[in-house]
């Protein structure tokens, strides 16, 4: 069984450190990312719903891809490691301006739904799940 | 199935797999309804900075649901027309009176849509449900109706028909200026733990899927719509309510100050557009 992190190694979203680019080199939980779990984030429209603004060819089991953002075909080859979580964490640092949301962020947003004030869209380790299946997208 | 594929990469990346394509109606296509021609692409007012053509959310939607509208026999919408129809002469409340008493046929209702909403005798902006109430209330001596409610979506869906085919010109400048820079400032905020702008949808993306929908402007042309996910007809606060808790917002209420500055400045983008009510949407 896989012990989940205890919370004092856990990196709370206001404590992120970004490199000069906005990559983060470090895991948010010390906990390798499930791939598996993170492809299931990445299609969950509670979730990640990455599928919403992204084409995946990996994912062509699945329908309905959107074309707001590029297309994720080869990211992993791209893009490093902390790179990757750095777009995830908070992609306004590298893309300024972008649409693309701030996945573990909880804060310096306008009338947030009540019950979401101070919560992120994914958690530390979901973070770390979804850029573990980002690597595994190479060309 | 009219499964077009909507682009050639698209095409190959989909080739021996069993995704799904929504399927997309023909952006070229013209709304002819009854042999009158609508205007669904125009310039784009003045105003307006990052977009030079606007059109129509008809064109946005799938040949079927195009169709749907393009056949007043087939349009759900047509039902609430005539349930407003028969509301337009029915006395109600104290004063003995029915809407048909003070403005005899309900024809001379035409070009309403197009100009609300908009700043009453008293400085204030008010949508058309607003003058309605109004003159239920004032005139009639008559209850206010629900903002959602059935009688009030037969009776905008019936006089929004009375415009039907004409050019939306609502005010901008003058007294109606506060409130078109209030609603312009609501366009441009990113509301939400997803920190979305109506623009960063409707002015940087439309024409994109967003998962499987796909995005139009985001007019008020068409509206009250009849929505096939509501299966019914539905306010533009409605629809306004609902793209903004999309963002994971707390949105505001039907009637209220901020979602009608917001809807005439929305209505001030499609200027020029043809009055569709009661179009059909998905
Ligand atoms: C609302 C739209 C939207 C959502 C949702 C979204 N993205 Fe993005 N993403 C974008 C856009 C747009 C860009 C391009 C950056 C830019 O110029 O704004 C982008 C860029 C990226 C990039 C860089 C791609 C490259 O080739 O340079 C990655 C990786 C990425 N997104 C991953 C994700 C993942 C993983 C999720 C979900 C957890 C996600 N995105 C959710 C819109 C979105
Ligand atoms: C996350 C994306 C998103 C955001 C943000 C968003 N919308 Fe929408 N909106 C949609 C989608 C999807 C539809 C349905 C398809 C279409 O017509 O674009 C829609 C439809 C509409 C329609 C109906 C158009 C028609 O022809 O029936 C209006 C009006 C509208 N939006 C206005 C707004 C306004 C105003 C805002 C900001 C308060 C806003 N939207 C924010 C996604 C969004």
């Amino acid at each position: 069984m896989a012990a989940a992190p205890a919370l004092a190694d856990v990196v709370a979203p206001g404590d992120v450190v970004f490199g000069e680019y906005g990559e983060v080199e470090t895991s948010l939980t010390g906990v390798p990312g499930d791939s598996a779990a993170g492809r299931e984030a990445f299609i969950n429209r509670g979730l990640g719903n990455c599928l919403a603004c992204h084409e995946n060819s990996e994912m062509s089991d699945q329908p309905f891809h959107g074309e707001v953002g590029p297309m994720l075909d080869g990211v992993g080859d791209r893009w490093s490691e902390a790179d990757l979580r750095g777009i995830i964490v908070n992609s306004k640092n590298i893309f300024p301006d972008t649409i693309m949301p701030a996945f573990y962020e909880n804060a310096g947003f306008i009338n947030t739904r009540e019950d979401l004030i101070g919560e992120t869209i994914l958690t530390a380790q979901q973070v770390e799940d979804v850029v573990a299946y980002l690597m595994t997208l190479q060309d | 199935m009219p499964g077009t594929a909507r682009k050639a990469t698209m095409a190959a990346l989909l080739a021996g797999t069993v995704m799904v394509v929504p399927a997309l109606g023909d952006e070229s296509a013209e709304l002819v309804i009854d042999g009158e021609v609508f205007v669904t692409r125009t310039e784009a007012p003045e105003h307006m900075d990052y977009i030079s053509e606007i059109s129509s959310g008809w064109l946005f939607r799938s040949a079927e649901t195009q169709a749907v509208q393009m056949d007043d026999f087939d349009n759900p919408g047509m039902l609430y027309v005539d349930g407003g129809l028969e509301e337009w002469t029915n006395v109600d409340g104290s004063e003995g009176q029915s809407c048909a008493s003070c403005h005899d046929d309900a024809e001379s209702m035409a070009g309403v849509r197009t100009r609300m909403p908009q700043v009453n005798a008293d400085g204030e902006l008010w949508a058309m449900e607003d003058y309605i109430n109004n003159c239920r209330t004032e005139r009639m001596g008559a209850e206010a109706w629900g903002w959602e409610s059935a009688d009030m979506l037969n009776m905008t869906s019936m006089i929004s028909y009375q415009s039907r085919g004409m050019p939306v010109d609502v005010q901008i400048d003058g007294e109606a200026a506060e409130y078109w820079e209030q609603g312009r400032e609501m366009y441009y905020t990113r509301y939400g733990q997803l920190n979305l702008s109506c623009a960063n949808c409707h002015e940087d993306n439309y024409g994109n899927m967003l998962r499987a929908d796909h995005l139009s402007q985001g007019h008020v042309n068409g509206f009250p719509v009849y929505r096939l996910k509501w299966a019914g007809v539905g306010s533009i606060h409605r629809r306004l309510r609902g793209c903004i808790s999309d963002t994971r917002a707390e949105t505001f209420a039907r009637g209220s100050d901020e979602l009608t500055a917001l809807e005439l400045y929305v209505a001030s983008r499609g200027a020029g557009l043809s009055v569709e009510s009661p179009s059909v949407r998905n």
